[in-house]
């Protein structure tokens, strides 16, 4: 019976312990309001029908028909009641969404623009899929970097606005180990709808094994994960083919591999492509010693100084064409990694055609006045300096 | 005196119905006006209940004196327009005049002193948005957002302030040029009407934005 | 005959007109234009939804539309069309009076209007805001889009509806004909009233939170940055302590033409007055207490949950009064089954079938599930449009021998009704249930496993187009083959039928003095 109802009702499936419950709810609320409004729409097509007026006079007269009080009074009582007894159960079940077990496992989140970011306490990070192990309770705490977003799971039928400079939690038991859609519910911007992810629930073992570094893929059919994340992937064939999403715990085999991580990790990929697609921000592909146009019009050569201006004062500098939305990574890149990604971008540079589409103009992220993201001009000349000397070829 | 004003129109039965229906649709509007004010006062009751310290201590940096002459000329032009609204019942169109155009002038004292204040908080490098010297040596993100508040806010008014003082502006010269007589109080009184308004929002203002200082 | 439309015919005397009715027929083409404007904006929104993926718009431009759509309609369709419309027209007609209380303010709030339409649509033209009708912030304080026309566009309309509620409150209390007291209103005067009520309280704050985010766009002010100090949940109180009452703005005009056109049409006296009066009142006041229920999943307490959740089902216990009153109308009455009451019986299946869907969401651990999915959507769709614009249509056809003295084609009437209806429910249904599939709302991709139904609400878009279309054009052909309306086609008691139409300019011949109550069906026309 749940199970039929479920389905004509087009709902999801009942993955978490919680699920089961809204939808008995859900059954009952609306089973019973739609048998109502069905018997008050009857009634009205039925008297419509029955007292339909068979002559018409200006000076034709009904009866006065008035309700009286009781009437009145006992259809007011009657749905106040039952009202308050869909309430009732809303309510409980709310509370027990709302308040997570004492022993629940915590898994930390981070909304941004688009992606959901996950860091686990063992150390493990990963984007956009949450791995979870089934049967257990799981506490989400959450916060946004930007602006509001929201964590939804329609299959555990839960659901949590994330909003900047707070943190938020939410808590599930998923019931049985598979693979469950997350879907960002609070506009965010261009990109809302392409924020989403999955939540992975294995199996207890297979969730310890996945914690001390088997890769994913080992337990579990992997989709391609959603477009920020799933351009990772999209490379030569001389590299690994990275799951979409997954920070991979095994040592890269060359600097443009780990180039490659880092770009994944640090959200690069989620503006630049690495297969010659115009996005947010221009391609890296073939960019390696290209001569670009700013906006401004200048034109100069894309080289590794350049490139590292780009990392640390994106505004200095920006490529004409595309909006001003980087963010500064001043502070947040080891020179190291600078010099990784550096590789990396020599690496896929070919003589090969590139489309050519025009990009899509974009959302600026906010970046309040002494925010870490403002970044002094000067401060980061002397940090190009610093570095533009380690990652000379 | 000129009694074909005030001019009855043709919907209405008679004068006094006509200035009933107009006292009415006044306190209607101020109703309006009324829940604007609630409204910014719930965002810095918001606030305040956010950063009740800070808050506090914005206030204990705005000037008292200040605020409380600002607060007796408002009172004052109150005090002016009811007695001129007595004044054009019992007949007497010139004192009225004086009366109306004088409690206009309060209002022009009341914005001079506001921007006064508005100009010393600017010097001390306090803008809008939290910017200015001021939030650098003051960091804490409260400060911003107190004294945001209180440029809106007090923005508002002020901006209410100026449309009254526009209106009795313009009602004293009315009121001289028809030669009213006391026929057309009713007039003079939705626009005093407006103009306690405006004065019992500053009652509000007072306390919120320069009294309430001590630590509780 | 000398009546309002041929009294003066220069187009400077209908510019400056002080004639209600010529405002309300200017009001009536200004939200008819607009009511085309977002239901373009919609029916390409649906055509982007064919596919999953990329149709025929950019995300970007889809922002946009939705954005648009939901402006559009709401603050220059339905929240004016009923009330500076029809009740612009028929509220002086229906107490007995010449006109409104303030009939240059009248005209006023007409080109405030104007002025709040062409400020937004630079806006539009310029770089559109792509916020969505809510204007949330940190997002709105951040886009790049043209956000501030927009916001200051819908500000200025906030003026518009300021003077409209001012004016019928103080007309409703001055200017009843002798000896009749509140009690003898026809019941449109009460949900004007009602309505009224939520515009004067409601509106300013709306006002004072739109001047907020356009400080912070604009400016950067931050105010909702908590970088900053400021806090988006405020913004979020204070927008739906506004937007929640609006939809009884909304709702509570179409509520009183349905009383009027069921007790016409079933010529038969409300089955009780009272109640539908009491309960518009009930409405507007506890309306306004039940803003909380859009922010569930926003993170504030339980205890508020919980509160706005017991509130927001009150609130559906008064609108359940009025259907059955309407429903029980029907009984015992001598029902003429035209096109008025085709759409009443419309509004009364969607607006029924909407509003327990509203009951539902009230449910706190269901709206959990259903928060911003379409499932929402399709629940306010099922009032504003079902239901809301149901009832403009039936007024529009109700009413147009009246203002138009012309009759509408009985035949085409139906035709368009019943396209409307089959239309709407074939693009809103579905929502429902992609809405319990978990699609959320505002999205420009959609899993593809929702495609199917997603085709089938777009199919059912264009049959509602078409139902539209056709009820514009045989109306406007009316103007010209319709055949004269006498003063009362449909043998109503209620007191706009009592001259001719179309009214004279002084809406009476003479000086009215109503010897009937508006719904004395049981007693003779006139006294012995």
């Amino acid at each position: 019976m749940n199970d039929f109802l479920r389905r004509l009702l087009y709902l999801p499936e009942q993955a978490s312990t919680i699920a089961r419950d809204v939808d008995t709810l859900h059954y009952f609320v609306i089973g019973i309001t739609m048998v109502g409004a069905a018997g008050v729409f009857a009634a009205a097509l039925w008297w419509s029908i029955r007292y339909r007026a068979r002559s018409f006079d200006a000076r034709s007269i009904t009866p006065r028909v008035q309700a009286g009080l009781a009437v009145e009074g006992g259809l007011l009582a009657f749905l106040v009641v039952l009202f308050i007894v869909f309430w009732v159960i809303g309510f409980g079940q709310y509370l027990r969404m709302r308040i997570p077990p004492r022993d629940a496992m915590v898994i930390y989140v981070t909304g941004k623009q688009w992606m959901w970011k996950f860091a686990y306490p063992e150390g493990k990070q990963t984007i956009s899929t949450l791995v979870v192990p089934a049967n257990r309770d799981v506490q989400l705490v959450m916060t946004s970097r930007d602006v509001i977003h929201s964590f939804y799971v329609p299959a555990f039928r839960v659901k949590q606005d994330v909003l900047p400079g707070r943190y938020y939690t939410m808590w599930f038991r998923a019931t049985r180990p598979g693979t469950y859609r997350i879907f960002c519910a609070e506009y965010c911007g261009l990109s809302h709808s392409a924020m989403w992810g999955d939540v992975v629930a294995l199996e207890a073992d297979a969730y310890q094994r996945w914690l001390e570094g088997e890769p994913l893929e080992n337990f579990v059919q992997l989709q391609p994960g959603p477009p920020m994340a799933r351009v990772a992937t999209d490379l030569g064939p001389d590299l690994p083919d990275y799951p979409p999403g997954i920070a991979e715990a095994s040592p890269p085999r060359s600097m443009a591999d780990w180039g490659r991580e880092v770009a994944a990790l640090k959200g690069c990929l989620a503006c630049h492509t690495l297969d010659g697609q115009p996005h947010i921000g221009p391609t890296w592909r073939n960019l390696w010693y290209r001569e670009t146009t700013l906006a401004d019009g200048r034109v100069l050569i894309a080289d590794e100084a350049y490139l590292t201006r780009s990392m640390m004062d994106p505004m200095l500098e920006l490529v004409q064409g595309y909006a001003p939305v980087m963010p500064t990574y001043q502070g947040l890149l080891e020179p190291a990694e600078v010099g990784a990604i550096l590789e990396l971008i020599r690496t896929i540079s070919e003589p090969l055609p590139t489309p050519a589409r025009p990009p899509e103009p974009l959302v600026r992220p906010p970046l309040a006045p002494g925010s870490p993201d403002r970044v002094d001009p000067a401060r980061a000349l002397d940090f190009i300096r610093e570095t533009s000397e380690r990652v000379a070829p | 005196m000129n009694v074909a004003v005030p001019k009855l129109q043709h919907h209405f039965e008679d004068i006094p119905k006509q200035a009933h229906a107009a006292r009415l649709g006044m306190w209607l509007f101020l109703g309006s006006e009324a829940l604007f004010f609630s409204g910014l006062f719930t965002f810095y009751a918001g606030y305040r209940a956010h950063h009740p310290e800070i808050f506090r201590l914005g206030v204990a940096h705005n000037d008292l004196v200040l605020g409380t002459v600002n607060t007796f000329i408002l009172l004052t032009g109150s005090l002016l327009i009811s007695l001129a609204l007595w004044a054009l019942r019992a007949g007497h169109r010139t004192l009225a005049v004086l009366l109306t155009a004088c409690t206009a002038l309060a209002g022009v004292v009341y914005l001079v002193v506001k921007g006064a204040e508005w100009g010393r908080h600017m010097s001390e490098g306090i803008f809008p948005g939290g910017r200015g010297d001021f939030f650098v040596e003051n960091p804490e993100p409260a400060w911003a957002v107190f004294y945001t508040a209180y440029y809106g806010i007090t923005g508002f008014h002020a901006i209410h302030v100026t449309v009254g003082v526009c209106i009795l502006g313009w009602t004293a010269w009315w009121m001289h040029r028809e030669r009213v007589g006391p026929a057309a109080a009713y007039k003079l009184a939705i626009v005093s009407l407006y103009w306690h308004f405006v004065d019992i929002v500053w009652l509000f203002l007072w306390p919120l934005f320069y009294l309430l200082r001590n630590p509780a | 005959m000398k009546n309002y439309l041929n009294a003066e015919t220069t187009i400077w005397s209908w510019l400056s007109t002080k004639d209600h009715k010529r405002i309300g027929v200017m009001f009536l083409v200004s939200v008819t234009l607009f009511l085309l404007v977002g239901g373009i904006f919609a029916l390409i929104l649906r055509l982007e939804h064919l596919t999953p993926g990329p149709t025929i718009v950019s995300p970007n431009m889809y922002n946009q539309l939705f954005t648009l759509h939901g402006v559009v309609m709401v603050w220059l369709f339905l929240i004016p069309a009923i009330p500076a419309g029809f009740g612009n027209f028929f509220l002086p007609i229906m107490l007995g009076a010449k006109d409104v209380a303030f009939p240059r303010l009248n005209l006023a709030s007409l080109y405030i209007f104007w002025v709040g339409a062409l400020v937004m649509i630079y806006g539009i033209l310029d770089r559109a805001a792509d916020t969505g009708w809510t204007f949330y912030p940190p997002y709105t304080s951040v886009t790049y889009t043209k956000a501030t026309p927009v916001l200051l566009g819908v500000f200025i309309l906030g003026w518009s509806t300021i003077i409209t509620g001012v004016n019928f409150i103080t007309t409703i209390h001055t200017l009843r004909a002798k000896g009749m007291r509140f009690m003898d209103m026809p019941l449109f005067a009460w949900a004007l009233y009602g309505a009224s009520i939520i515009q004067l309280i409601g509106t300013p704050v709306l006002g004072l939170i739109l001047l907020m985010i356009v400080m912070d766009h604009g400016f950067d002010w931050g105010l909702f940055d908590p970088a900053r100090g400021g806090d988006p949940l405020i913004f979020q109180h204070i927008f739906w302590f506004y937007s929640h009452p609006a939809v009884y703005i909304m709702i509570l005009p179409p509520m009183g033409v349905v009383s009027e056109v069921v007790a016409t049409m079933a010529h038969k006296n409300p089955l009780s007055y009272k109640a539908i009066a009491y309960s518009t009142f009930g409405i507007a006041f506890v309306g306004f207490l039940t803003w909380g229920h859009h922010m569930f999943t926003s993170g504030m307490s339980e205890f508020n949950a919980g509160i706005f959740g017991i509130l927001s089902m009150s609130v559906a216990v008064f609108s359940a009064i009025k259907v059955f009153t309407w429903t029980g109308t029907l009984y015992k009455g001598s029902v003429w089954i035209r096109t008025p009451l085709v759409y009443v019986f419309s509004f009364l299946f969607l607006f029924i079938f909407g509003g327990m869907t509203g009951v539902a969401v009230a449910a706190t651990s269901l709206d959990v599930h259903w928060h911003d999915t379409y499932f929402v959507v399709a629940h306010f769709h099922f009032i504003m449009v079902g239901a809301s614009l149901t009832a403009f249509l039936a007024a529009l056809h109700y009413w147009w021998p009246k203002i138009t003295g012309r009759m509408y084609f009985e035949g085409w009437g139906v035709a368009g009704a019943i396209l409307v209806l089959l239309g709407f429910v074939g693009t809103f249904f579905p929502l429902f249930l992609v809405g319990n599939g978990g699609m959320p709302r505002r999205y420009y991709h959609y899993s593809e496993q929702f495609q199917a139904l997603n085709v089938l609400a777009t199919a059912g878009s264009w049959v509602l187009a078409l139902g539209l279309l056709l009820i514009l054009v045989t109306l406007i052909w009316s103007l010209y083959a319709g055949e004269k309306a006498p003063p009362n086609p449909w043998h109503s008691r209620s007191y706009e039928w009592m001259t001719p139409s179309p009214p004279p300019k002084e809406n009476f011949p003479e000086t009215p003095h109503f010897v009937r109550g508006p719904y004395d069906y049981h007693l003779p026309l006139e006294p012995p």
